[in-house]
C-alpha cells in the first residue's frame, strides 16, 4: 500500500522552510485571489511572514468562505479522558510514563457517570482521550467503551493511540465515527527528541495512522500537529501536504484540523519556537482559504477572549467546559490532569457567548439515525 | 463452406483459416484485428484458427474518428 | 509549460485531436503538424472488403506521437471490452479512450458501463482514459477502477458550446489524482484556454478544427491557446480583485487587544 510516507520521502524541511520564507506580497495576493481551488504553493504564502500584512484581507475571506459552507453556527464537543495510563516518554505531556503522577483507567461505571454528567450539560458529542498504553487500554476496552455511550451520545470520536486497520473497522461498527491524530511534528530528523520512548517513537507508524484511517473508512479523520515544537509554518505546509494527499485518495471521509497550541511560560513544556496568537490567527485563515470545507477546531488551551473573537473567522468546532484527566468530571481533584485550560467557562457559559455573536451553538455533528 | 465476413458472404475452401480469408480478401494485415464469431483471434494464431461454415468474422482497422 | 504525465508517459503537447470530420487527408495531416498535438484519437471500423485501404489511416503512419483508439459504436460494457481487445491487437497499443454512448442522438456517455468496462479493462492492463459527464464522483470511482486519466465532456459533443459544465470540472480538476482531460464542447480556442486557466491537464478538440475553414490555421491557435492557458495556470494567475488598502482593520482588531 502506497502511503503518505511516499510522498514525505522526497519533501525536505529546510528546503520548504527556506520556501516559505521566500514568499512575497505578490504570492499571498494570488493565492487570496485565486480562482480555482489553492495548492500547497499558496499555502506556502498564506503561512509566510510576507502574509502578515494581509491578515485583514484573510481574516475577510476566511470568514466568507466559513459562512458560505457551515453558516453561523458552532459545533460543541467535549473530551472526556477515559485513561492517563501511557507508555510513551514525550517530553511536553503530562502524562509522560517517567512522570509520577497518578494513573488511573475509567471503569465501565465511571465511563457512564462521566458520560450522563456532560450530557446533562447539553453535550451530545463526545471525544474520548487516553494515553497510549495498550496493556491497560486495548482495542477491546476502546470498542466496549464506544458501545457503552453509543445510546448516550449521538457522536463519538476517538484519540487514542494509533491501531490498525482491523482495528478501527471494528471501532466503527462499534459507532465510533472520528478519529483524531496528531502527527505533532513532520519533521522526521527530531522527532525523535520529543518522543523518546514507547509506540510513538515511531514515526512512520503514526505519519501512516490517517492512510489505515481512510483504508478503513472512518468518516471523519482528524489531523493536527503540536505548535510550539519546531517552526509551525514550515509543519503546517507539511500538514497541507498530507491533508491534500489524503482528501484526494479518501474523498469519501471528511477532515478536521485542530491547532493544540503550547502556550510559553504556563509551567508546562516550555515550547522552542512559540507561537503568538496573531500567528494561530493567520495559521487558522491560512486553512480556511486553502480548503474551505475543512472542520476547523479549537480547543480550551486558548483563551475565552481568543476563542469568541475567532468564531465565525474560520473555526469550526470548540471544545468546552472540558477537563483533561480521567474522571475530571465527577471528582474535584484534578491531579491527574495532562495539560493546563485556559477557557474555564461552563458548557452553558460559552453556548450564551456563541449565541451573542449571533450563531447558533449545535451539539452534535450529525444524526445517527440513518447509520446501522 | 460459407462464411459471413464483415457482414457479406465469403466462400471458402474447407478446413480454410483466417489467414487463408486475410489473403484470400488481399488486405494489407497491418493494423487489422479479427475477430471469430466476436472473439478476438490474435495475428499470431490466424494460421491456426481454422474457420467452419456460417462462422461471423469481424475484420476491423483504425480509422478517422474522434 | 511542465510535461503532462499519463500512466508514466510524458507529453509535451497538452492538446489532443480528434481525427474525425476532417475533409481530408492532407486537411487533417497540415492541422496535426501545426497543432503539434502528440496524441490523437481514432476510430474502429470493420474494413471495406472492396479492397480501400482508409487514405486518413495512411496520413497518420508518420505521426510520432501516441494514437489513441476509441470504442466509439459500442452501447455496453461488454461490447467496449470486445472493442478494447480489437484496438490493442490492431494499433499494438494499449491506450485506449473509453467511450460508451448507447445514445445516438447526443452521444451522451452511459456513466453505468462505462465504470464496469473501466474495472474490467484495467485488469486487463489497458491504459483507459474515459470519455464521461463531468461527474465528481463518478471521476473519482473511475480513479478507484484503475482509469490513467478522465474525460469528463465540457458540452455535449460537436456542440461548440463551451465549458457548460464548469462547476463540476472544477470540482473534478480540484479532487482528481489522475489528470483531468476536458473533451467536447470546446468549439473555440478561448474555450480551450479557459479550460487550461481552471487548471485541466489538457484538452481534446476535434469538430472545432476539423471544420474550421483552415484546419491548419485553427490548429495552431488551439497550440496556442493552450499552452497560453497552462502557462497562465502554472505561472499563477492574479487576483480577481485588486486587494484594496487596508485602511481599517475590522475584524483582526482583536488581536491587538489580546
Amino acid at each position: 500500500m502506497s502511503t503518505f510516507q511516499n510522498v514525505l520521502d522526497v519533501m525536505d524541511w529546510d528546503q520548504i522552510s527556506q520556501a516559505i520564507a521566500s514568499k512575497t506580497i505578490h504570492d499571498v495576493d494570488r493565492a487570496l485571489g485565486r480562482r480555482s481551488q489553492l495548492d500547497v504553493d499558496d499555502f506556502m504564502a498564506l503561512v509566510s511572514p510576507a502574509a502578515t500584512t494581509r491578515l485583514e484581507a484573510m481574516a475577510s475571506l476566511s470568514r466568507e468562505l466559513t459562512m458560505r459552507r457551515f453558516g453561523k453556527t458552532a459545533q460543541l464537543y467535549i473530551p472526556i479522558y477515559l485513561s492517563n495510563e501511557c507508555t510513551n516518554q514525550c517530553v511536553y505531556c503530562g502524562f509522560s510514563a517517567e512522570n509520577e503522577i497518578a494513573r488511573k483507567t475509567l471503569t465501565a461505571n465511571e465511563m457512564i457517570q462521566e458520560a450522563e454528567l456532560v450530557r446533562s450539560w447539553g453535550f451530545e458529542h463526545v471525544l474520548l482521550v487516553t494515553g497510549e498504553d495498550a496493556r491497560q487500554v486495548d482495542v477491546d476496552y476502546l470498542v466496549s467503551a464506544v458501545e457503552l455511550l453509543r445510546p448516550i451520545f449521538a457522536q463519538i470520536s476517538l484519540e487514542v493511540q494509533p491501531l490498525s486497520v482491523a482495528d478501527y473497522q471494528r471501532l466503527l461498527v462499534a459507532g465510533a465515527t472520528a478519529v483524531y491524530v496528531y502527527q505533532e511534528t513532520y519533521h522526521q530528523s527530531v522527532y525523535k527528541n520529543y518522543h523518546k520512548k514507547g509506540k510513538k517513537a515511531i514515526f512512520d507508524w503514526r505519519l501512516e495512522t490517517p492512510d489505515r484511517l481512510g483504508e478503513a473508512g472512518m468518516r471523519k479523520i482528524g489531523l493536527g500537529c503540536l505548535i510550539g515544537l519546531e517552526d509551525w509554518r514550515t509543519d503546517s505546509v507539511f500538514l497541507a501536504t498530507h491533508l491534500r494527499y489524503l482528501e484526494k485518495k479518501y474523498w469519501r471521509t471528511r477532515f478536521s484540523v485542530a491547532f493544540p497550541r503550547l502556550r510559553p511560560h504556563t509551567g508546562e513544556f516550555e515550547p522552542k519556537n512559540p507561537q503568538s496568537e496573531k500567528e494561530l490567527a493567520q495559521l487558522i485563515w491560512a486553512y480556511r482559504i486553502f480548503d474551505p470545507d475543512l472542520e476547523l477546531s479549537l480547543s480550551t488551551r486558548e483563551s475565552a477572549d481568543f476563542r469568541d473573537s475567532i468564531l465565525g473567522l474560520g473555526i469550526t468546532h470548540l471544545s468546552a467546559a472540558s477537563r483533561t484527566d480521567p474522571g475530571g468530571y465527577t471528582t474535584t481533584d484534578h491531579s491527574l490532569e495532562q495539560f493546563s485550560i485556559n477557557d474555564d467557562r461552563s458548557a452553558n457559559e460559552v453556548a450564551q457567548a456563541i449565541r451573542a455573536k449571533g450563531y447558533e451553538p449545535v451539539w452534535k455533528d450529525w444524526d445517527a439515525v440513518l447509520e446501522s | 463452406m460459407r462464411v459471413i465476413c464483415n457482414g457479406s458472404e465469403q466462400d471458402l475452401a474447407d478446413g480454410a483459416t483466417v489467414q487463408n480469408l486475410i489473403e484470400q480478401l488481399e488486405l494489407e494485415p497491418r493494423g487489422l484485428a479479427v475477430a471469430v464469431n466476436d472473439a478476438l483471434v490474435p495475428k499470431t494464431r490466424w494460421s491456426l484458427a481454422v474457420l467452419f461454415a456460417g462462422d461471423r468474422v469481424t475484420v476491423i482497422r483504425a480509422a478517422q474518428g474522434g | 509549460m511542465k510535461p503532462l504525465i499519463i500512466a508514466g508517459h510524458s507529453f509535451n503537447s497538452r492538446l489532443f485531436l480528434g481525427s474525425g470530420k476532417f475533409s481530408s487527408p492532407q486537411a487533417m495531416l497540415d492541422a496535426m503538424n501545426a497543432s503539434e498535438t502528440e496524441m490523437i484519437t481514432v476510430a474502429l471500423r470493420r474494413v471495406d472488403l472492396q479492397g480501400k485501404s482508409d487514405p486518413m489511416l495512411e496520413a497518420l503512419k508518420n505521426f510520432k506521437g501516441q494514437l489513441l483508439p476509441n470504442t466509439s459504436g459500442v452501447r455496453d460494457a461488454k461490447e467496449a471490452v470486445f472493442a478494447a481487445q480489437m484496438a490493442r491487437e490492431a494499433l499494438g497499443t494499449r491506450w485506449l479512450k473509453l467511450e460508451i454512448h448507447p445514445d445516438p442522438r447526443w452521444l451522451l456517455p452511459d456513466p453505468i458501463e462505462t465504470l464496469k468496462a473501466c474495472e474490467i479493462l484495467a485488469k486487463e492492463g489497458f491504459i483507459i482514459l474515459p470519455y464521461i459527464q463531468a461527474d465528481p464522483v463518478l471521476c473519482k470511482r473511475l480513479e478507484e477502477a484503475g482509469a490513467a486519466a478522465v474525460m469528463p465532456l465540457g458540452a455535449p459533443i460537436g456542440s461548440n458550446q463551451g465549458l457548460q459544465t464548469r462547476a463540476m470540472l472544477e470540482i473534478i480538476i480540484a479532487q482528481s489524482r489522475v489528470p483531468v482531460v476536458v473533451d467536447a464542447g470546446i468549439g473555440a480556442p478561448s474555450h480551450a484556454c479557459e479550460a487550461m486557466e481552471m487548471g485541466a491537464d489538457a484538452v481534446l478538440v476535434n469538430t472545432a478544427i476539423a471544420v474550421a475553414g483552415s484546419p491548419a490555421i485553427m490548429g495552431r491557435c488551439f497550440r496556442d491557446a493552450v499552452s497560453a492557458g497552462r502557462d497562465a495556470y502554472e505561472s499563477g494567475l492574479p487576483a480577481r480583485h485588486a486587494q484594496s488598502a487596508e485602511a481599517s482593520s475590522p475584524l483582526t482588531a482583536f488581536l491587538d487587544k489580546l
